[in-house]
């Protein structure tokens, strides 16, 4: 029980990853698969942002230890893990992950933003997005263009 | 590499900068042609940024010859710290492989956008276009993990966008299919680089390695590599992960079909191979149990399957895309083997697909002027109003099918030696039994074309002078190197040593 206490963040990275997935392979809507494809690529987000978080570390903006929110900070730390991981008396979470996430979220909006363009040109073209209706009409109607 | 090893296509001061020029200048000429006035200078300006990302990888090419690895560090900053570009042979055969196929396919996009792309959405057609020849060359340049994401998803997304501006109404929910699953699979990657950046601390693929090899047996690495695999699977359609490409392929408009075919399912392969064997290495245990008892016995079923399906169909253009998913197989057929023999041999087949599958598209899209239809029953007698389209065809089709005296016939040859070089009999067999199939579709093809009366009065002309062009460019290129293979085979040669195997015989 403790082990699930201590990595909850992936627990919630895991549920929202097969929750998505899930959504994304059930409905038979395009614009739920948009939804479920969204929430899949947010759980990766999240996950790398747990990584790069370091206990009671902050922000990685350099601080002085002696100013106001230096001390502040370092009154929540223990001194014997300060000594072991702290830079001059600072702890700071790990910035790449953050950075990187930014990144795959402007991809991930692009990629949103392509989907749901499909997605209109496809009601526009069949008159439905609903993926048993296209595969019905692509059945029945010779390839008319659209 | 020694054909290019006294080669300088630029002045020094250029070729310093080739690595990021190979990506930057498609990427310039990209917001150029969205900008530029007519369809006409669109053309012109893709056709010119395709020929400058041609001539800064024959640039790499012969600095990769002189010197081995070309490494660019973005800003200066040295890795692992920084971005680094590095450019090894094996990139470089890619980075080839991808902007030459790019200069035809932009050639022939002059004509044939005209029947396929509604008015006003040409010039955005030849953007998207150039944004995706920017994202693989990048793929094939990186040196960072993450990076490799971001080039991966700029050609995928641009993919996904021109894949659904056709005049045929079921691309679109091709598309869509292939934007799920292709998004599925470059997250898959993200999941898997992050386990690797958990286990490593670093992303930059040279540095991962070596504190991949000091680590030992972790899960969080093998996570990670599962993931990689199953995502990459995805992009490369990887049999049985391929249900996205048939639709794909066929649907689109045929500059896609041209320029996907030879190197979008390609890029993700070679991707796959830089992390099976660069990344994480043959060497360690779950890579080599992965090699010989998935990815072997998936790429074996791949090529019978998958041939046998392209038999059944009744859609040219379906028959092509279900052969390229088993051509996908053959190519990890001689992956999974490991050697440098059947590495090697499996990258020979690879050159020779692209060019074959990109020249019989392109065929077939020269005459979607004429034919206003894709089934192979309204090809019937074609090859006799088309003959130098079809003649060129046939050329394609003999090379798929492996007829000796062209580039298939060659690649598939030294696929069987490595087979036998690693005691695979059972791969050689498969090799066998799906090169017949392969040549039962092919003829289908070919007598329907070439032997049977034409459906209708109407004459199907040729193709635009355009078009032949390239596709006779491809055709002959696909008989040359069926005849003097020295330049794919020496390519292929450096990039599986450029992998770190050695071939049987050299001191390892």
């Amino acid at each position: 029980m403790s082990f699930l206490l201590g990595h909850f963040n992936y627990l919630i990275v895991v549920f929202l990853m097969m929750g998505g997935l899930w959504i994304t392979f059930s409905s038979r809507n395009y614009i739920k698969r948009m939804i479920g494809l969204a929430l899949f690529q947010t759980s990766v987000g999240l996950f790398y942002i747990s990584l790069g978080k370091v206990a009671g570390g902050t922000a990685a903006i350099v601080l002085d230890k002696t100013s106001k929110a230096g001390e502040a900070l370092n009154a929540h730390l223990s001194p014997d893990y300060v000594a072991r991981a702290g830079v001059d008396g600072v702890v700071y979470s790990n910035p790449l992950p953050h950075v990187l996430i930014l990144t795959a979220i402007v991809v991930g909006v692009a990629t949103l933003a392509v989907g749901l363009a499909i997605a209109v040109r496809v009601r526009e073209a069949y008159g439905t997005v609903e993926a048993g209706e296209i595969a019905e009409l692509d059945r029945t109607e010779a390839g008319p263009r659209a | 590499m020694n054909a290019f090893i006294d080669f300088y296509a630029a002045p020094p001061g250029l070729t310093a900068h080739a690595a990021p020029l190979l990506v930057i200048g498609p990427l310039i000429a990209a917001c150029a042609a969205a900008l530029s006035p007519s369809t006409r200078s669109a053309w012109m300006i893709s056709v010119g940024g395709t020929i400058f990302a041609f001539w800064m990888a024959l640039c790499l090419a012969g600095e990769v010859a002189r010197n081995g690895v070309v490494n660019y560090y973005m800003g200066g900053f040295a890795p692992p710290l920084g971005i680094a570009f590095r450019i090894d042979a094996l990139g470089v055969m890619f980075a080839l492989l991808i902007s030459g196929i790019g200069v035809m396919a932009a050639l022939f996009s002059g004509h044939t956008l005209e029947a396929e792309i509604m008015k006003g959405k040409r010039r955005l057609y030849q953007s998207g276009f150039l944004l995706c020849v920017a994202g693989l060359l990048g793929l094939s340049a990186t040196g960072d993990a993450f990076n490799a994401f971001v080039f991966l998803e700029v050609s995928s997304i641009g993919t996904y966008a021109l894949i659904g501006v056709g005049v045929d109404r079921r691309a679109l929910p091709a598309a869509f299919n292939y934007l799920v699953m292709g998004t599925i699979g470059a997250t898959f990657f993200v999941i898997g680089v992050g386990f690797l950046y958990a286990a490593t601390g670093t992303l930059n693929m040279a540095d991962m390695s070596g504190r991949l090899a000091t680590l030992g047996d972790s899960r969080v690495v093998e996570a990670g590599f599962a993931f990689i695999v199953i995502g990459l699977g995805l992009k490369a359609a990887m049999f049985p992960l391929h249900g996205w490409l048939p639709a794909a392929y066929a649907y689109a408009p045929s500059l896609m079909g041209v320029f996907l075919s030879a190197t979008a399912t390609k890029a993700a392969l070679y991707l796959m191979a830089r992390f099976l064997f660069t990344v994480f290495g043959p060497h360690l245990d779950f890579v080599g149990l992965f090699l010989t008892w998935v990815m072997a016995p998936v790429a074996g079923a791949a090529a019978i399957i998958c041939s046998a399906q392209a038999i059944f169909q009744t859609d040219i253009r379906r028959i092509l895309a279900f052969s390229s998913v088993a051509q996908v197989g053959y190519i990890m057929l001689g992956v999974s083997m490991a050697s440098a023999e059947g590495v090697s041999a499996g990258l020979f087949h690879l050159f020779n697909q692209a060019l074959i599958k990109s020249a019989l598209f392109m065929a077939l899209g020269g005459l979607a002027f004429n034919i206003k239809a894709t089934k192979l029953s309204d090809f019937s007698g074609v090859g006799r109003t088309a003959p130098w389209t079809m003649t060129a065809f046939a050329i394609g089709t003999f090379s798929l099918a492996g007829v000796p005296l062209t580039a298939g016939f060659l690649s598939k040859w030294r696929l069987i030696e490595a087979a036998f070089a690693a005691h695979w009999l059972w791969a050689v067999g498969v090799i066998a039994v799906s090169s017949l199939l392969g040549l039962i579709y092919a003829g289908r093809m070919l007598e329907t074309i070439f032997f049977r009366a034409p459906v209708s009065e109407e004459r199907a002309g040729e193709a635009r002078f355009g078009v032949l062009v390239p596709l006779w460019i491809l055709a002959a290129a696909s008989v040359w190197y069926g005849l003097d293979a020295s330049l794919p085979v020496d390519l292929s040669t450096a990039a599986a040593q450029a992998l770190g195997l050695a071939p049987a015989g050299a001191a390892p």
